[in-house]
């Protein structure tokens, strides 16, 4: 399968096969009006399995939402069709707007102009909780 | 701004300094009877209350300082629409420091971050009563003479019971102590509090739901009341509701020092027989709940340089 490679834009390489979609819906890759292509399964020799999201556009990426997703994933930057920087993924300390707390009991349930703030409370497990009432991010 | 919204909101030194503080008002009340002259508290009371709203108000009018009290949310700007935080902006205009009762969780956290006065959370939904866990602190330290090496069986609504969430985070901070976790299958302790507190401190834990069995092994007994208002499914609730009852009987293989506590209101979860037991701890927790809200008080209307 052939996608074509991007003269200016970022490449999204490494994802956990079946994570792409999840990154494109909350990277809101749908709203922009430049060619996005999600490409999954691809065969990786470190991974077995990788999903790849190549945006071709230069646009400033939330890597709070990729270190949330899938903190293995990397970033490249190209620019004339040259990788010019590889930005490292960490998982965010606070992850702001980007989930919705989903228990019915939190404040943040009635009061639709409260943020949603989730703080990583287990790193080693990757578990994020909600900050008003503690319960955890799925 | 110093408020409490969670136990863990205070260090253990400052837990120590709160207990101190309470004893030398149950010493020397008349030291602190005008300690808040001219100061007012807030009574935010967005959901029913009995013990805790009288509590704070209590506190308050001993420490010689006056009360404006909101109870239920039908009363106040809220039944219009009023957020959370435009409340804590417009009490902070009248008031020096806020007691919050409200029925979402993380609502005491909302007011803090909006509020330029300290806030104390008098409850939040299911999540914590960090004064109800004061209440505890000193009962246990008044009963046992430390917080320490104590075996704490919590017994009933493990779940949605935030006095219980709030309790284990305090005790897990003190050394050598041990718990004993008592519910039904579906009233058990969270996960966030399983994992995050008990198995990140390496805390000592077993979970059961057979009271009688685990009864001689008990320093504490920590009963709880399974709570109509958590519950979305009233058959759930009818279902759960007798699960645990304690009665004179179930307390003969209990140690001779066993201390019960309960944060009440009590439902039929203790038997009223109980109460003539010397080992009933819970309307001297009532008592000590004043206290620690008197010293609460005090530390963070001090810290807010209301006071000296």
């Amino acid at each position: 399968m052939n996608i074509d490679s991007i003269n200016n834009g970022i490449v999204i390489d490494h994802i956990t096969a079946g994570n792409g979609m999840k990154l494109y819906e909350l990277l809101k890759l749908g709203d922009l009006d430049c060619s996005v292509a999600i490409i999954k399964n691809v065969t990786s020799h470190k991974m077995g399995r990788k999903d790849i999201i190549k945006i071709d556009a230069d646009i400033p990426v939330n890597l709070d939402v990729i270190g949330f997703v899938d903190p293995g994933a990397t970033i490249n930057i190209i620019r004339d069709g040259v990788l010019v920087e590889k930005r490292a993924i960490e998982m965010p300390e606070r992850l702001v707007g980007v989930i919705k707390c989903k228990n019915p009991r939190c404040i943040t349930s009635c009061e639709q102009e409260i943020e949603h703030i989730f703080k990583l409370t287990d790193r080693e497990h990757k578990v994020y909780r909600c900050i008003y009432c503690e319960t955890k991010a799925n | 701004m110093k408020s409490l919204i969670d136990i863990l909101d205070m260090t253990t030194g400052e837990l120590d300094e709160l207990i101190a503080v309470a004893e030398d008002i149950i010493a020397n009340p008349e030291k602190y009877a005008e300690a808040c002259h001219g100061l007012k508290l807030a009574s935010l009371f967005f959901e029913p209350s009995t013990r805790t709203r009288m509590s704070f108000e209590a506190a308050m009018y001993e420490l010689g300082g006056n009360v404006i009290s909101v109870t239920g949310a039908g009363t106040s700007s809220a039944a219009k629409g009023e957020s959370v935080a435009d409340t804590a902006k417009t009490v902070s205009c009248y008031t020096d420091i806020i007691a919050i009762r409200h029925p979402k969780e993380g609502a005491a956290y909302v007011t803090a971050q909006n509020a330029t006065i300290p806030v104390i959370n008098a409850g939040d939904g299911g999540h914590c009563h960090p004064t109800q866990t004061l209440a505890d602190l000193l009962t246990i330290w008044r009963e046992k003479g430390r917080l320490t090496n104590l075996t704490i069986g919590v017994c009933g609504d493990l779940k949605f019971g935030r006095t219980v969430h709030s309790l284990i985070n305090a005790m897990s901070r003190y050394e050598g102590n041990r718990f004993v976790l008592i519910s039904p299958e579906e009233l058990k302790v969270p996960s966030y509090v399983k994992k995050d507190v008990l198995q990140q401190k390496g805390i000592p834990y077993v979970q059961t739901t057979d009271l009688e069995s685990v009864m001689p092994e008990l320093d504490i007994l920590y009963m709880t009341r399974v709570q109509r208002e958590r519950f979305f499914n009233e058959e759930d609730y009818l279902r759960l509701k007798d699960s645990y009852i304690l009665t004179t009987d179930k307390l003969k293989t209990a140690k001779p020092d066993l201390s019960i506590l309960h944060p009440l209101p009590r439902v039929n979860e203790i038997s009223v027989a109980v109460d003539d037991d010397p080992r009933a701890c819970y309307f001297k927790q009532v008592l000590n709940g004043k206290y620690m809200r008197m010293a609460l008080i005090l530390k963070l209307l001090r810290e807010a340089g209301k006071i000296r």
